[in-house]
């Protein structure tokens, strides 16, 4: 029985093409890889070759014919001893399911079954919720530690748990960290598990991927996160969207993590806020704590997670000291966001560093009678709105505190929100209080004017207040 | 442990070529056509818009992974760039996943989410299918930081071609690879062309079996046409690697018929090069004359074989075509974990 050769589509967008020339004449053997005709696309001329062996029967469409439509029969092969007047099979293969009468590529991708679900089932984003923070039993013995201890401790008390979890990075070793986070684990796990790499992030991110692809927890640490600009290729393309591309079968537990933004009098490369820019990825979990309790709660969760998470920390909260409950497994969901401070008049939403602006901000306007509400996000992505939305349902008022550019930035992100889930709760516009719309400037005095500060915030706040 | 490493030089004077039996020949013969015969169906399918966006087919190169296969344990691990279907057919995932990604349906190995590029096993341990080149070689030598972190003995066997071949990461891989002494082999699928763009006229220095020298990897250079010799080498590299020598480079010389990806005309190329290469060096003949003629296997053997290889290729493309396309619902799911 003969079999159809179709119109090819060759080209992602291709819908018609010109029949330019045959190659193979009616009655000519041809064999799988001969070329037959010759058609122009819009982009190029190229060549149909022969799938089916036999002998190619009636051409059915001339050459020189222009605007050929795709899937339109062109010829026949037959097979020998044949006649070349056959009628094409009415089964001529995958052929059949491509709808006769439809031209475009498009078109022809369609099921060839009618068993698809019909399109009103429309799929709509899963709703997170993520649990409340763990009790902390009453009379539980707070202690006092720094930022950069609870790191510590949060990656010391997983590698003890689970031997799969190892540190990698630049100077996380024997030099025990650029910024002391990782003191003392080689000496406590070896060299296997706490792995000074060379210079090469790209390479070295991507090496954690794979590890974790096979099965591995990694933390990498970034010295900063401004180096991890040479392997975010490999966060974003091959953790954050491996698991959606190969249908929920490899995932990536993995945990990126360094400090986050400016530090202090080191210029624009080196103090650039990345917060917004990993929030906007499908596929990945954010994390920006402030206080060392969150900064322990949550790296430990980061770790135990099967996503890749973003953990950004602040070089100068390294320093800064907290209460931390003294638990044997202190665990805190991500995903959360905390009141950091209650108030009625406006709610101020930040995290990170920015919490410093918010937290002072807020002791002043309660002097002159305004009381503060400060939400502390801890977790970008997912973003706790609906935490910041009942905020805003009780003060009707919002600022958001950031240090990072205010182009698309979180709270870009936030008063888009609000727009959408509290609109008829709000008596003012929302108001961002960011970093400069410019790369951090090294002198002191620029520095200073290019980061936000508590007077802006006192002014935003007595702006959405009309005071 | 103490390594006795070849110079590239050394390795390269070795005998490539090592006689196949009758049963490794046709092994190879299977293995080979299903890849040809599928692309071949993939190449057709694309022309009637059952396949979408890019389609980057393998015909030509069969001999590289099917000899490299033929050299592995079970355990060792592949990984690859976009040209992968080839590599995935070779490891055993099954042509109707494969072939029902390439259409989006929702049968296909990534549900129909991942598409041409982009497919995975962990049964069959394929660690993809990725995009953007040169990303793999970064990834596999994770996997075989992996295997040395578990002490496994697999070794990851890491595929990339000759424009991947340039891009910086790889030496920031084979760096890490070689000073942590993991098990990986690189091997380097040279086809001439990057894209559009012959080797000579992207690359400084086009053996690239020396491009490890400067971390002290050996490598060699394989005739990629040939299934024994790829198989010898690859047996050669895979026991470097998995008795604790680091990493070992394959330069495959190989060449793919058709154009980078299905709506490349390849112009940059003379027909007659291309004719040269099917006449005079393609990797399935060579193997079919050698079992007619040395191993006096009777045609009909071949045909048999021949009618197998299209069976399964006719019904991976009916499963393809006649699958579903995805649930909307899917859109949302496997997002995190």
């Amino acid at each position: 029985m003969a079999i159809e050769i179709l119109m090819p589509a060759l080209s992602p967008t291709m819908e018609k093409g010109n029949l330019t020339k045959w190659v193979k004449k009616e009655g000519d053997a041809v064999k799988s890889g001969d070329v037959l005709a010759e058609i122009e696309t819009d982009k190029a001329t190229m060549e149909v070759e022969a799938v089916d062996e036999g002998i190619l029967g009636r051409i059915l469409v001339p050459e020189g014919t222009q605007d050929v439509a795709v899937n339109t029969p062109i010829a026949t092969i037959v097979a020998e001893g044949e006649d070349a007047g056959a009628a094409p099979a009415p089964a001529a293969k995958a052929a059949e399911s491509a709808p006769p009468a439809a031209p475009s590529p498009a078109a022809a991708a369609a099921p060839a079954v009618p068993s698809t679900p019909a399109p009103s089932a429309v799929a709509s984003p899963p709703v997170v919720s993520a649990p409340p923070d763990p009790e902390v039993p009453a009379g539980t013995e707070m202690v006092t530690m720094t930022v950069r201890e609870a790191l510590r401790d949060a990656m010391a008390e997983e590698m003890r748990r689970d031997g799969d979890v190892f540190v990698m990075g630049e100077e996380v070793a024997e030099y025990q960290g650029a910024y002391k986070i990782t003191q003392g684990l080689l000496q406590e796990f070896g060299a296997r598990r706490v792995i000074d790499t060379p210079i090469t992030e790209h390479g070295f991110a991507g090496v954690g991927v794979g590890a974790a692809m096979a099965g591995l927890k990694p933390i990498v640490e970034f010295m900063t996160f401004n180096f991890a600009m040479q392997a975010i290729d490999q966060i974003i393309n091959s953790a954050a969207k491996t698991l959606y591309m190969s249908g929920g079968q490899v995932h990536c537990s993995i945990v990126f993590r360094g400090p986050n933004g400016a530090a202090a009098r080191v210029a624009a490369q080196h103090s650039q806020d990345y917060s917004a820019w990993y929030s906007q990825i499908p596929g990945l979990k954010v994390i920006a704590p402030y206080t060392a309790a969150d900064a322990k709660g949550l790296l430990k969760a980061a770790i135990r997670d099967h996503n890749p998470v973003i953990f950004l920390e602040n070089e100068i909260l390294y320093g800064h000291s907290f209460e931390v409950p003294k638990l044997d497994d202190f665990v805190l969901p991500i995903g959360k966001a905390r009141i950091a401070r209650p108030g009625k008049d406006v709610t101020l939403v930040s995290f990170s560093i920015g919490m410093t602006y918010a937290l002072k901000a807020a002791e002043e306007l309660a002097k002159q009678g305004i009381e503060a509400e400060v939400i502390d996000l801890r977790t970008l992505r997912p973003m706790d709105v609906p935490a910041i939305v009942e905020s805003v349902k009780k003060t009707g008022r919002c600022v958001t505190v950031e240090e990072g550019w205010p182009q698309s930035g979180i709270g870009a992100e936030i008063a888009a929100q609000l727009m959408d889930k509290a609109f008829d709760y709000l008596d003012a516009p929302v108001l961002r209080v960011t970093g400069k719309d410019v790369p951090m400037p090294y002198a002191a005095n620029l520095e200073k004017l290019a980061l936000p500060s508590v007077a802006e915030v006192i002014a935003a706040v007595h702006a959405v207040t009309y005071r | 442990m103490a390594t006795k490493k070849p110079s590239a030089r050394a390795a390269a004077a070795e005998p490539a070529i090592l006689s196949f039996t009758p049963d490794q020949d046709l092994a190879a013969y299977r293995e080979m056509l299903l890849i040809r015969r599928f692309e071949e169906k993939a190449g057709q399918m694309y022309g009637m818009g059952l396949i979408g966006g890019f389609c980057h087919l393998y015909i030509g190169q069969e001999a590289v992974v099917v000899g490299m296969q033929m050299a592995m344990k079970e355990g060792d691990q592949v990984i690859t760039g976009y040209r992968d279907h080839g590599h995935m057919l070779s490891t055993g995932m099954d042509a109707k996943g494969v072939m029902a990604e390439l259409t989006g349906r929702r049968g296909g190995l990534s549900k129909g989410k991942g598409g041409s590029m982009h497919m995975f096993s962990i049964e069959k341990q394929f660690f993809g299918g990725h995009g953007i080149v040169g990303a793999q070689v970064s990834l596999g030598t994770g996997l075989g930081f992996a295997n040395r972190y578990r002490e496994n003995g697999a070794v990851s066997v890491t595929y990339f071609g000759d424009g991947a071949a340039n891009q910086g990461q790889v030496y920031e891989s084979f760096n890490m690879a070689e000073l942590w002494k993991l098990p990986v082999v690189y091997v380097i699928e040279n086809n001439k062309y990057a894209m559009g763009t012959a080797v000579t006229r992207a690359s400084a220095q086009t053996d690239f079996s020396k491009r490890g020298a400067s971390f002290n990897i050996p490598g060699e250079q394989v005739d990629g046409m040939d299934v024994r010799a790829v198989k010898a080498a690859g047996a050669r590299a895979l026991a470097f690697a998995r008795e604790g020598n680091g990493p070992y480079i394959l330069e495959m010389q190989t060449y793919r018929y058709r154009g980078h990806s299905m709506s490349d005309p390849a112009k940059y190329r003379s027909k007659e090069e291309v004719q040269k290469m099917r006449t005079e060096h393609d990797p399935i003949e060579q193997v079919r004359v050698r079992l007619l003629e040395a191993h006096k296997v009777g045609e009909d053997q071949l045909k048999a074989i021949d009618a197998e290889i299209r069976e399964i290729v006719n019904a991976a493309a009916d499963f393809a075509s006649h699958e579903p396309e995805p649930d909307p619902a899917e859109l949302y799911t496997d997002v995190l974990r």
